[in-house]
């Protein structure tokens, strides 16, 4: 069969393609918040005055930035289930509570996330000038106030680039989820390839979808930062 | 104490399945040695090929690089272990047919087409941080092209490139364990492998405590090899940072690498 009737014909595979490509969307923007927002939270944590606090933030952002992200998938997934099970009989639930793939996917593509905006977040916080909070705290301002009125607007232009790179690691991690037991993109590929045993077909379609994404992205993000920079330079 | 421990990490496993450990850091090591080191070969002349002015050759290389960079080594992979399959019957006319038949090679294949396409542009950045003048003045001095790429540019965007290249090396550490998805057993596969074994969730803490050394020891490694090879730029470098830091402050946090 050609490559055009294999995709496109009569039993064509480019809806189960599209599936999930429409899967490998859904799972990267839906990590997104979670993801970029963990990480600030971690960002300003790190910042803190508690060294304990400092530590266990640190030791987060160094764990989960130094092991594969693959592994990573792995023990959020694996770890979130029994943990869910444990608590599960502490309260004496008889019922097994079961997360679903894509929840627990999310859950574990935006831990990593998480980790790695992090960093992202304090380069940006500390390129705020320092004069400016000084400024804010003689002017009054509380602390809290300081830091969500004069530093938290100014930081998405400056995080822009390197939150920009994470959501492309992030594009790209969405398809180690197909080991799990997501259908994304790669694993509709999987799927066709092994009931047509073509996989020559749906691999290189899967690749120019993923090219396609990442097409869209790098202009998507250099429209943003073109928008952001618009008072600057 | 020892219960809250016992529950995390089982010492007993390390006892039956250390070795396998063992074997898949080995297996691990080698894919990823090989690979970087040939990749940083190959990116030599994609490099070059990008910052030709032969405008086809320059697109050919960036499309590859685009190619590389903006789908997921995964799906690489897939495409040339399973993919390759599909050519089995002219492989075996042509005898390559071990080499796509291995899982083993063909992740070095993946990895090495992958980290090449990464390195280069990474060269191309740190050559292009090299300022134009010095090659002007170069060239107005009457030096041709080989002698101003070796003993200009080169020396100058090696140090450059240090920091990424060794950035680089430890994402395809981390990369390198999706060849457990393929059945190669590095450090990952021997890890799930014990885990369907063992069914022991601390396994997955073992492995991951093992990445964190390797990764850690090569961050390490490329921070005191940068701060060897830039003494020369340090013993200057105080008073030029106090003069600059006004204005970089802002953009430094930008930066990941010099494009």
């Amino acid at each position: 069969m050609s490559w055009y009737t294999l995709l496109f014909g009569p039993n064509g595979w480019i809806g189960l393609l599209l599936n999930g490509a429409a899967v490998t969307v859904a799972l990267a923007l839906t990590t997104v918040p979670f993801g970029f927002g963990a990480g600030l939270l971690i960002a300003v944590m790190k910042l803190s005055k508690y060294r304990l606090l400092r530590g266990a933030c640190a030791a987060y952002t160094t764990f989960f930035r130094g092991i594969p992200d693959l592994l990573a998938l792995f023990i959020v997934y694996f770890g979130l289930q029994a943990l869910i099970d444990k608590i599960g009989t502490w309260l004496g639930m008889d019922g097994h509570l079961e997360v679903s793939a894509f929840t627990a996917g999310v859950i574990a593509l935006s831990v990593v996330v998480a980790a790695y905006s992090a960093e992202v977040w304090v380069a940006s916080i500390a390129a705020v000038p320092p004069g400016q909070s000084e400024a804010a705290l003689s002017l009054g301002l509380t602390p809290r106030q300081v830091f969500r009125k004069v530093v938290l607007p100014q930081l998405g232009r400056v995080a822009l680039p390197g939150l920009g790179n994470i959501w492309m690691v992030l594009q790209k991690d969405t398809a180690l989820i197909s080991t799990l037991a997501v259908t994304d993109l790669l694993r509709a590929a999987s799927e066709a390839s092994r009931a047509t045993t073509r996989p020559l077909v749906f691999y290189t379609a899967a690749a120019l979808l993923y090219l396609a994404f990442s097409t869209v992205s790098v202009w998507g993000q250099s429209w943003l930062e073109r928008r952001a920079n618009r008072g600057y330079s | 104490m020892d219960r809250v421990l016992g529950f995390i990490l089982n010492i007993g496993l390390l006892k039956d399945y250390g070795f396998r450990l063992v074997l898949g850091l080995q297996m691990t090591l080698t894919v990823v040695g090989l690979s970087c080191a040939m990749g940083f070969v190959l990116a030599f002349p994609i490099c070059w090929l990008r910052m030709s002015r032969n405008m086809l050759l320059s697109y050919s290389a960036m499309g590859y690089t685009n190619l590389f960079r903006g789908t997921p080594l995964l799906c690489q992979l897939y495409l040339i272990y399973y993919g390759g399959g599909e050519f089995r019957p002219f492989f075996q006319e042509t005898g390559i047919w071990w080499f796509f038949r291995d899982a083993y090679y063909c992740c070095i294949l993946g990895f090495t087409l992958n980290t090449a396409a990464y390195q280069s542009e990474i060269l191309r950045g740190a050559i292009q941080s090299i300022p134009k003048g010095q090659i002007e003045a170069a060239r107005a001095l009457g030096l041709h092209r080989g002698a101003i790429l070796r003993h200009i540019i080169f020396p100058q965007a090696m140090l450059v490139a240090v920091r990424p290249l060794g950035n680089e090396v430890i994402s395809v550490v981390k990369a390198s364990a999706v060849a457990a998805v393929v059945t190669l057993l590095d450090l990952m596969g021997q890890t799930r492998f014990i885990f369907a074994r063992t069914f022991d969730f601390s396994i997955y803490l073992y492995c991951a405590l093992i990445y964190l050394a390797i990764t850690e020891t090569i961050s390490r490694l490329v921070n005191a090899g940068e701060h060897r090879l830039s003494a020369h730029i340090r013993a200057r470098a105080p008073a030029d940072a106090r003069q600059e830091s006004r204005s970089t402050t802002v953009h430094r946090s930008t930066e990941v690498t010099p494009a």
